[in-house]
């Protein structure tokens, strides 16, 4: 298997991170491991931007993967975190096999709109479940990995980032490749003239029906991560301001980059952080400036900073 | 032309970005210690809950630290800040979900070196925060979130505690109430939003009115979406069923929309309105609630607290400050500050000393305090969780002027399951052990 420069650089990045997370401080390993989880769902949801569909809806795979992740501990004795996260991973898949045959028929507002329905859905299944907590959800505890149970406090917060930054990694290099090969070149086709490539004898249809449920894995390893992190899982995770926040790093990262996302949510957490510290009464503005003036000044994302400096150097 | 703009918006994002990251980690190391008592104090800043709770509890959190940094309460705290030391708060927003609330915790904790966390209105955060509060081992109080689960769920916690008392008691008291006032009432109806704390409310009150009140039926239950906003389908579905009373777990602008569209449409006139969390607006009903209606505030707290030394003296200042009365949110913060000092306090240090969180936990845990509200007795759950009365009251408004009549307190053991007894179980056995003054 021959890697190239991108995968390359991918790999240091995230040894540097691994290493890094051993002299950093507990708030900014939580944040980073918070960023990047989340950076896995917005992955699911740049890989159907760039086939031209915008899920307004990635908060129910990223809420069934902290939900399987909580309640295989809870209820099912599946303490084993890759298991639990797998399991996340298996029964996103199963959900997405199922909606996809329905949502993959919409295009545009429709299907942004149809998969906000479904998460909106699950969101109300589980407020109007008082034995998973309803509203209040529950807490995640005692998971070990590979039978080792990190004992509390920091060790396990250094296990989870190690974690995310390896599962960031393996994600980041599959999206990669997919979008290298030719089948991730089609998805940008479609998003640009559907009906040619229908000429040319594919289906678009189950392009898109195949990056829907690969997203949809990927967007659920992001929330068993999350919950293994924060240690509680409620519905919000399946709120439609949730989804909100996944498109806003989409659009503040872009889609030129596998790298964009990850880049994204770190800036998007920090920004945030302290927005919340420094003015607690208007944060919100902050964030929305923040998206306001990359939307004018960089409509392609904050990707687009590094693409250009390329473009420059070339010239 | 296009290249100056290329370059310019470059520099300012990037520019952007790096302030952003530097000041990450200039801050991270400048907080250092200053010889201050810091507290971090989370309540909601945005948002729905904002307006009703997170507002009032924040101006009483800043007038209370401002008294207390100049020694002005009366005694027993009239000492300077926290065991002499001077006290910084550092205010932040509670609004955003649970995921988010944990990273700001450890942000306070770890970035900003807080000494103790008061704070969280939603039993959401309240639940998230308290296994991280244990493994930060940080001293926390949780002020106001009402879920049952807290202590039941981390029955071994060191670090959390809550000074405020959870839902069960708001609607076992308001049965006993009711069982007190009206021992008549036959047909109940209630109104609730649907999310964990309209459930849950529901859930206890229809058990406890089974037990107190047996001749009494449930004629109609709505479970409206919270921050719904419009209940007049909601509305004509109770009054056909011409209940005698309907109890509502509403709050903030849900519950005053509820009570203006019930009172216009003539529900409230035929039924008796029990508002478990109804002082909250007690300033804002004027007439467009009717006298009569049966509010609580969750507690001993704003207009039901009593008459003390130092609640005369809070409201006073509160007072001069907002123009307003306090609310109960606005006493159960300064409940939780004075249950903060008392544990710092009671810990037996030399003067100025800053207290840890094991000398905090040891100085709060199955203590009893004076507060604002009385003696608050940290009396439940392994001597984590306040134990106090709590007291309903009907709506008066005349010549301008709200106020409460006919109030009727219950005492703690009236109220409160034993240790280790869950609320469910105590009201499902006919509650054991309830001593009633």
């Amino acid at each position: 298997m021959r890697f190239d420069k991108t995968e390359i650089s991918l790999a240091a990045v995230a040894i540097a991170l691994v290493l890094f997370g051993f002299v950093s401080p507990g708030w900014l390993i939580f944040l980073l491991t918070i960023a990047f989880a989340k950076a896995l769902v917005v992955q699911g949801v740049v890989m159907q931007m760039r086939s031209g569909l915008v899920s307004f809806g990635q908060g129910l795979f990223y809420c069934i993967g902290g939900y399987t992740v909580g309640m295989g501990g809870q209820f099912f004795g599946i303490h084993d975190a890759i298991a639990a996260l797998s399991l996340g991973m298996l029964v996103a898949i199963a959900v997405a096999m199922v909606l996809g045959l329905l949502l993959t028929r919409y295009r545009d507002i429709f299907f942004a709109m149809l998969s906000l329905a479904f998460s909106m859905i699950l969101f109300g299944i589980l407020v109007k479940s008082p034995e998973l907590g309803s509203t209040d959800g529950f807490n995640v505890h005692n998971w070990t990995i590979f039978g080792w149970a990190p004992d509390g406090g920091e060790s396990s917060q250094h296990t989870v980032f190690t974690l995310t930054i390896l599962a960031g990694l393996v994600i980041a290099v599959l999206i990669h490749r997919y979008t290298k090969a030719g089948i991730g070149v089609i998805c940008e086709a479609v998003r640009e003239n559907e009906v040619r490539v229908e000429y040319l004898g594919l289906s678009p249809r189950w392009l898109l029906y195949g990056n829907y449920v690969s997203a949809a894995a990927v967007s659920a390893l992001g929330g068993g991560l999350t919950a293994l992190a924060t240690g509680h899982v409620d519905p919000e995770m399946a709120y439609w301001t949730t989804s909100g926040e996944f498109i806003f790093i989409a659009l503040l990262g872009g889609l030129g980059h596998v790298a964009a996302p990850f880049i994204a949510a770190v800036v998007f957490s920090v920004v945030r952080t302290y927005a919340i510290e420094l003015v607690p009464h208007t944060w919100q503005m902050i964030l929305g400036f923040t998206l306001l003036g990359v939307i004018v000044f960089l409509p392609k994302g904050l990707w687009s900073l590094v693409s250009r400096k390329k473009a420059g150097e070339r010239a | 032309m296009k290249n100056n703009k290329t370059t310019f918006s470059k520099y300012l994002v990037s520019g952007v970005a790096a302030l952003a990251l530097t000041a990450g980690l200039a801050s991270g190391a400048s907080a250092a210690e200053n010889g201050k008592f810091r507290i971090g104090i989370v309540t909601f800043l945005s948002g729905p809950a904002a307006g009703p709770f997170g507002v009032p509890s924040a101006n009483a959190a800043k007038v209370l630290v401002e008294a207390l940094n100049k020694g002005e309460l009366p005694a027993p705290y009239n000492k300077i800040g926290i065991n002499g030391a001077e006290i910084e708060a550092v205010i932040i927003d509670e609004a955003g979900g649970a995921t988010k609330q944990v990273e700001e915790y450890r942000n306070l904790v770890q970035r900003q070196k807080v000494d103790a966390v008061i704070g969280y209105v939603s039993s959401g955060d309240c639940l998230a925060v308290a296994p991280v509060a244990e493994e930060l081992k940080t001293f926390t109080i949780a002020y106001d979130c009402g879920t049952s689960r807290l202590f039941v769920e981390n029955s071994d916690a060191k670090y959390m505690f809550r000074t405020g008392l959870d839902a069960s008691v708001d609607n076992i008291g308001a049965v006993r109430y009711l069982a007190a006032t009206r021992p008549d009432v036959t047909r109940l109806s209630g109104i609730q939003q649907n999310y964990s704390w309209g459930q849950d409310s529901w859930a206890d009150f229809t058990a406890a009115a089974a037990k107190l009140l047996p001749e009494s039926e449930i004629v109609e239950e709505q479970f409206p979406k919270i921050y719904q906003g419009q209940y007049g389908a909601e509305i004509s579905a109770l009054s056909v069923k011409r209940p005698e009373i309907v109890h509502s777990s509403f709050w903030g602008g849900d519950m005053e929309a509820l009570v203006l569209q019930a009172n216009a449409r003539g529900l409230l006139e035929d039924a008796t309105g029990l508002l478990t969390c109804g002082e909250a607006s007690l300033a804002t009903y004027k007439d467009q609630a009717p006298n009569g209606m049966i509010i609580g505030a969750r507690g001993p707290f704003g207009a039901f607290a009593p008459e003390n030394e130092l609640n005369t003296w809070f409201k006073g200042v509160y007072n001069a400050a907002y123009d307003l009365d306090p609310v109960y949110p606005a006493t159960k913060m300064a409940q939780a500050i004075l249950g903060l000092k008392f544990a710092a306090e009671n810990a037996g240090l030399a003067d100025k000393e800053i207290p840890t969180a094991d000398q905090l936990a040891a100085g709060l845990k199955g203590a009893s305090f004076p507060s604002v509200s009385g003696t608050v007795e940290m009396a439940r759950g392994n001597g984590h969780q306040a134990m106090q009365g709590i007291s309903y009251g009907e709506y008066h408004y005349e010549d301008g002027k709200a106020s409460i009549v006919n109030s009727v307190s219950f005492s703690g053991e009236c109220v409160t399951p034993p240790e280790g007894v869950s609320a469910a179980d105590w009201i499902a056995q006919g509650f054991p052990g309830a001593q009633c003054n």
